[in-house]
């Protein structure tokens, strides 16, 4: 299995399913002839010609409205947000339109849309260009929204995006763009709706999604050395639809739980995740579900004070002690 | 009626009917009088479902075309299979003159099972893609970009179909509009945007008049900042409509490049079904307008010209009248959806819906 970057996963699957398909095209700000902000897209204008990577204005209402109204013809756009803090402006689309259109249609049109870019922080951009969107695209019937974070899944998944005849919110870990793992080669799409076991433990559940989901990794290796806790990461991934059976399995056997985010406490994917835990695995808890996530403040650039701003290794470690009883460190 | 000359004084550079010169009553008489008669419908359609409103029976928001009929009904004889039509919520009009069944579209606004969107979309969301119409919609120029969109699509696809995209004066202040606009100008560079704008200015968002909203009251020359053609037409005037109706749909068709025309209209009713309309302009304001009434200056022309006598006039009205108590009949007697409706559509694909039940 070939070892590429988070980078290079995403772009390796847009490329490869324009070559299959001729109805993908790419839209988004500086994506074709500088290549892209994060330099995702670099290359592919050359490769398939600027009706294909269209370089926008700076409109993102607009372009995603347009894109929008290319998909319910039939083609199948793919359009970067530079970041997903801009995509405030595209919400209206993207909820508004994309997400109820074949609703209200009465079932009429298909909207095979994949909006794209980098979520959550993590390189100092501060306030404006640092959001965790999960929550508030997930709330919506009629989008799909995913959050993968190895590039194994970040190949997969783009390709089920692209294939889905629903629009799909993509979001990356922006943070990890240049990080590398293996990734298959060929074809396939990583199912939507199924989460991934990260690491079987058998005491506590880590469950998180995106670039959170390596945080929990650390701090189990860390539980098991210092504590010697065996814990379960569990990667939510797809974040709508979720796969409660995945959560509620590992709860059964571990009876204890921590919900991790980057996002704030309140309204977020955690906050569903302990709900879902105490509605299907109350009665295999042995202690309540604990979420951990960033602080109640816009995101600042000093670097300390970012770091300060989403949960750390301490703070995860610290939780799962909290559930297993033990003295926290 | 008041001469035509004084009533066009105040929207500068509208053509006069001698500069139009070729296209005449003589010349496509009959053409004239079938598009009488869908006028007529449209209107009798709008009349039915307003009095539907009143009783309660329709819900929701309602916006009735009455006053602006000449517009649609001069745009869509333009309309060639396989082009596409997008408008905002004033959708009624557009949907019937594409041929589509006005039983689904009453059965829609009274929320029944039969209707054309299975009773979820309502007045503001009718859709008939196969007939080319890719809906209505309820957010003040969110639809602009979508019309764009489609008429980029087109043109990928290779095909020599267009776009019509309907727009309101309302909608020419909100950000959609400028960014839509521009990136149909920026495409059409490359012949990549075959979209015909069509603005249809009945001078009022909901209750705000134009010139309370913007100091460049001359609205289609904000199509000039993006690189995008336009002209005005009188929207009150068929005959005038019809001209700039096919002359901009081939140009727009031949060159893939947008192209905007401004119809300056008046709706002689409330904005919504549920508004009062006197708060926010004059007894004779409405009645001056009223006097440019579309189909009554259609209908005197017709009559002047031989083309139709009074008997053949009150025949199309009770005709209409009487095929809209059906199309009414149609919309009561019909079932609500059934409940499983709910749960469909939210997704394409095999699982349509993903929540409890």
């Amino acid at each position: 299995m070939p070892e590429m970057t988070y980078r290079q996963a995403l772009k390796t699957a847009m490329a490869e399913e324009m070559e299959r398909d001729e109805s993908v095209l790419l839209m988004g700000e500086d994506i074709g002839v500088y290549g892209g902000t994060h330099l995702i897209t670099d290359g592919l204008i050359d490769r398939f010609g600027p009706k294909r990577v269209i370089d926008t204005p700076i409109a993102e209402g607009g372009f995603t409205g347009a894109a929008i109204g290319m998909a319910m013809l039939g083609l199948k756009p793919i359009v970067e947000m530079m970041t997903w803090s801009f995509s405030f402006l595209a919400s209206d689309q993207i909820i508004q339109t994309a997400a109820k259109v074949r609703y209200f249609s009465g079932g009429q049109v298909e909207v095979p849309l994949v909006v794209r870019g980098p979520n959550g922080g993590g390189v100092q951009l501060s306030a404006q260009h640092t959001h965790s969107m999960e929550n508030l695209y997930g709330h919506f019937p009629g989008l799909k929204v995913v959050s993968p974070v190895t590039p194994a899944d970040v190949k997969g998944m783009m390709l089920t995006a692209i294939r889905d005849p629903n629009p799909v919110v993509f979001l990356e870990a922006g943070a990890l763009y240049g990080t590398k793992g293996e990734v298959p080669d060929g074809d396939g799409g990583v199912p939507f709706g199924k989460a991934r076991v990260a690491r079987e433990g058998t005491d506590v559940s880590l469950i998180s999604y995106g670039r959170q989901v390596n945080l929990c990794l650390r701090v189990a290796d860390r539980l098991e050395e210092e504590d010697g806790v065996s814990a379960e990461v569990i990667d939510v991934r797809s974040i709508r639809p979720l796969d409660e059976d995945t959560i509620v399995e590992s709860v059964k056997k571990t009876h204890r739980a921590v919900a991790v985010q980057e996002q704030w406490r309140l309204f977020g994917v955690a906050s569903e995740t302990a709900s879902i835990i105490q509605e299907k695995a109350f009665d295999y808890l042995d202690a309540p579900v604990i979420r951990v996530s960033g602080a109640e403040v816009p995101a600042p650039y000093a670097r300390n004070l970012e770091v300060a701003a989403f949960p750390n290794e301490q703070q995860v470690a610290n939780a799962a002690r909290r559930t297993l009883y033990m003295e926290e460190k | 009626m008041p001469a035509e000359s004084e009533e066009r004084a105040g929207d500068g550079g509208v053509e006069t009917q001698e500069q139009r010169g070729a296209s005449s009553v003589a010349t496509n008489g009959d053409h004239l009088v079938e598009l009488y008669k869908e006028m007529v419908f449209i209107r009798v359609f709008e009349e039915a479902c307003s009095r539907g409103f009143k009783k309660g029976k329709v819900g929701g928001y309602m916006h009735v075309y009455i006053g602006q009929e000449a517009i649609a009904t001069g745009f869509l004889d333009a309309y060639r299979e396989g082009d596409r039509i997008i408008t905002a919520y004033r959708d009624h009009p557009h949907v019937l003159l594409l041929g589509s069944d006005p039983k689904a579209v009453m059965a829609e606004l009274y929320g029944k099972g039969t209707g054309m969107v299975k009773g979820k979309g309502g007045s503001m969301h009718l859709f008939d893609v196969e007939k080319g119409f890719m809906g209505g919609y309820g957010i003040v120029g969110g639809h602009i970009p979508l019309g764009v969109g489609m008429a980029y699509a087109l043109r990928y696809e290779e095909t020599d179909h267009i776009v019509q995209t309907y727009l309101g004066d309302g909608s020419m202040s909100i950000g959609y509009f400028h960014e839509a606009v521009n990136l149909a100008g920026l495409w059409g560079k490359d012949g990549m945007c075959p979209c015909l704008f069509i603005l249809e200015n009945n001078q009022y968002g909901m209750g705000t008049s134009v010139e309370r909203t913007t100091a460049m009251t001359d609205l289609v020359r904000k199509f000039d900042a993006y690189g995008v053609e336009n002209e005005k037409v009188d929207g009150m005037d068929l005959e005038a409509v019809l001209e700039v109706a096919h002359r901009a749909a081939e140009r727009v068709r031949e060159t893939g490049k947008p192209y905007a025309v401004e119809a300056l209209t008046y709706r002689t009713v409330p904005h919504g079904a549920a508004d009062f309309l006197e708060k926010y302009r004059t007894k004779d304001e409405i009645n001056k307008w009223r006097k440019r009434d579309p189909i009554g200056l259609l209908e005197h022309k017709l009559l002047e010209n031989g083309l139709l006598d009074q008997d053949a006039v009150e025949e199309i009205r009770n005709e209409t009248k009487q095929t809209m108590s059906e199309v009414t009949r149609f919309a009561e007697e019909s079932d609500e959806p059934p409940l499983e409706e709910l749960y469909t559509d939210v997704y394409a694909g095999e699982d349509e819906y993903m929540g409890e039940k």
